[in-house]
């Protein structure tokens, strides 16, 4: 497998008990080394179920080649090794601190580029805490964190295991701008160290300022792929999300969906 | 003027330092814990019907010579079993509970919320009323195995019935509750068809006592808690990932359906067992892991340790309360944790003016 491989969900079909095919035969372009990929699509159109299915966390038939391993078939550590997938929200009330989850993420199995030296490991959960340029938090309690700081955390606790490729479900939700641009800025930049970030984003200004693509799920199938500006038309607008949008483009080549009644 | 001192340190130095002063902290509080263990443990070993003098204790611990021949036989051969099972049961308890909780994602959880007590109670009303008696088992030991068995076999179903429908962790949780009153509700029918005779013994037995201690039982129950720790001990790092989500745990590798069911089966031995030998004593598997996590929080590799001796202690206490509260009177234990227990623990949450 080459250092930085390329995603490549080939045909994948996966549900839960009493609906078996929420994603059924769903197959996307490449996700290529170094991109940030953006998941959008109505409620229930299948975007978490794809990146808990790429993770690992739902069982899925079919195949998704990662380099030329097929993800389906390696076991939950080994995926766990070059794959994060980070949940949408952090557990209320858990009594540990912020340096405690971090060391923790890497603790929780043997894991190949770090060896399982205590020390060496807690010098890297601070070594990514300044990084992120909140070493100040390393003490607080999670459970006493801002939804800002919080989501940083969890970030955080994705990354420190330096996954190839980093799952994010809907990362900004319900912070603030600062918080917003903070996450979005951590998630370019590592991508752009060569790994894949792909994620599910609610808000589809948010996909079109952050994202290099964008992948449109709908009822379980991609219905598009590819630049937000080549792919977002009016037309795709009304057919996915039944609503009735305006597609403006700015001069820094970002564009804006508005919604008309 | 003269120049600041450069003792300019920034947030990562200073986070680092406190991390290590965090750490040195919670062991020595480990430690304070073990040593109140202990003296608490000689107080138990001092107290009752014909007390003796703590200088006595300690002279009769350490060198027996010392000490006359009354004061060894009621120390050694009375008090001493009493005493080590009280440690012992708050450990098995206590350890079990913080397992649970975490398993379960849920604080409210203890052994005896998913059905263990009430099962053991069942099979050791069982082997009352019926009066059995199995091959190569003495009769004062048919009703600890039948509690045993009965105690295993909950978990044990109720690890078939979470198998069945895929285990989640509520699912569980009312799996237990509903085992509680099913087994609950056994015990009154028993207790309807039971003579006056076996109807005492069963009721006395659901109280919980330590007076059925002796050393084969606290031997057993030591050799039941050995060969559990280093098992327990070896997936603090999981547990603590846990605590993030089961999502988390499992995105860092963390196989949560095994972790979750060694887990369930180390519970049920070390609750089963305790149960088994004293009987109900209800709260320390609640109380035990909340007051370590007061203490330390949650990072398993302290709080394993710090609800195992928090458990011992209060378990050591409450013994000793329970020959002090009525002169004279020996309240069986299983009272005294509750009535001494629970303010208790009423007063630490206000206090802390915590959550659940």
């Amino acid at each position: 497998m080459s250092a930085h491989p390329t995603l490549h969900i080939k045909d994948i079909t996966a549900g839960y008990p009493g609906k078996p095919d929420v994603l059924s035969r769903l197959a996307a372009a490449p996700f290529a080394p170094g991109g940030v990929y953006a998941l959008i699509g109505p409620n229930a159109a299948g975007k978490t179920t794809l990146l808990r299915c790429i993770a690992g966390l739902l069982p899925g038939r079919g195949e998704i080649l990662f380099g030329n391993e097929n993800l389906l078939h390696l076991s939950l550590k080994r995926r766990a090794a070059m794959i994060s997938y980070m949940p949408q929200h952090l557990p209320e009330d858990v009594d540990l601190i912020v340096i405690e989850s971090l060391i923790g993420a890497l603790k929780a199995s043997p894991f190949d580029q770090v060896s399982a030296k205590l020390n060496t490991v807690k010098k890297k959960a601070f070594d990514l805490l300044e990084q992120m340029d909140i070493a100040a938090l390393a003490l607080e309690p999670l459970n006493q964190l801002s939804g800002g700081q919080k989501q940083l955390v969890s970030l955080a606790q994705s990354i420190i295991r330096q996954p190839l490729a980093l799952l994010l479900d809907e990362p900004t939700s319900a912070l603030d701008l600062q918080h917003q641009v903070a996450v979005m800025k951590l998630a370019r930049a590592y991508a752009q160290k060569g790994n894949i970030v792909i994620m599910v984003l609610h808000d589809i200004n948010l996909a079109t300022r952050w994202a290099d693509e964008i992948a449109v799920l709908h009822k379980g199938k991609i219905a598009a792929q590819g630049r937000p500006d080549a792919i977002l038309t009016p037309q795709l607008l009304e057919n996915v999300y039944e609503v009735n949008a305006a597609v403006e483009s700015f001069s820094n080549g970002v564009i804006q969906i508005s919604v008309i009644e | 003027m003269v120049d600041a001192p450069p003792y300019h340190y920034n947030a990562r130095i200073l986070a680092e330092e406190g991390f290590e002063r965090l750490q040195k902290r919670r062991s020595l509080k480990i430690i304070l814990l073990v040593a109140a263990c202990f003296m608490a443990f000689c107080l138990d070993i001092a107290s009752g019907p014909s007390s003796l003098s703590l200088k006595n204790v300690f002279l009769g611990l350490f060198n027996s010579d010392l000490t006359d021949k009354g004061t060894q036989v009621i120390m050694w051969k009375i008090r001493m079993p009493q005493a080590i099972m009280a440690l012992l049961v708050g450990m098995a308890l206590s350890l079990a509970g913080t397992e649970m909780q975490t398993i379960l994602n849920n604080p409210l959880a203890s052994p005896f919320t998913l059905g263990v007590s009430a099962a053991a109670t069942l099979g050791a009303a069982l082997a009352i009323v019926s009066g059995i008696s199995l091959p190569f088992i003495g009769g004062n030991w048919i009703v600890s195995v039948n509690a045993f068995l009965f105690a295993f076999g909950s978990v044990l179903l109720l690890q078939a019935l979470a198998r069945w429908r895929g285990a989640g962790t509520s699912v569980l949780v009312l799996f237990g509750i509903a085992l509680v009153f099913t087994f609950n509700a056994l015990v009154a029918l028993l207790h309807y068809i039971a003579t006056p005779e076996a109807l005492q013994q069963i009721v006395f037995w659901s109280m919980g006592s330590l007076g059925r201690s002796d050393w084969d039982k606290v031997q057993l129950l030591a050799i039941v808690l050995a060969a559990t720790l280093p098992f327990t001990f070896a997936v603090s790092w999981k547990m603590t990932a846990l605590r993030l989500g089961e999502d988390r745990a499992a995105g860092f590798g963390v196989n949560v359906k095994r972790l979750r069911f060694n887990s369930l089966f180390r519970i049920s031995v070390l609750a089963a067992t305790a149960v088994a030998f004293v009987g109900t004593i209800g709260f320390i598997g609640l109380v035990g892991p909340h007051i370590a996590r007061m203490l330390v929080g949650e990072e398993h590799r302290y709080w394993f340790p710090a609800s195992l001796f928090t458990g011992a202690l209060v378990m050591s206490l409450s013994s000793v309360a329970s020959k002090m509260l009525i002169p004279g009177v020996l309240l069986p234990i299983g009272i005294v944790t509750a009535l001494v227990g629970v303010p208790l623990f009423i007063y630490l949450i206000v206090k802390k003016g915590r959550k659940l």
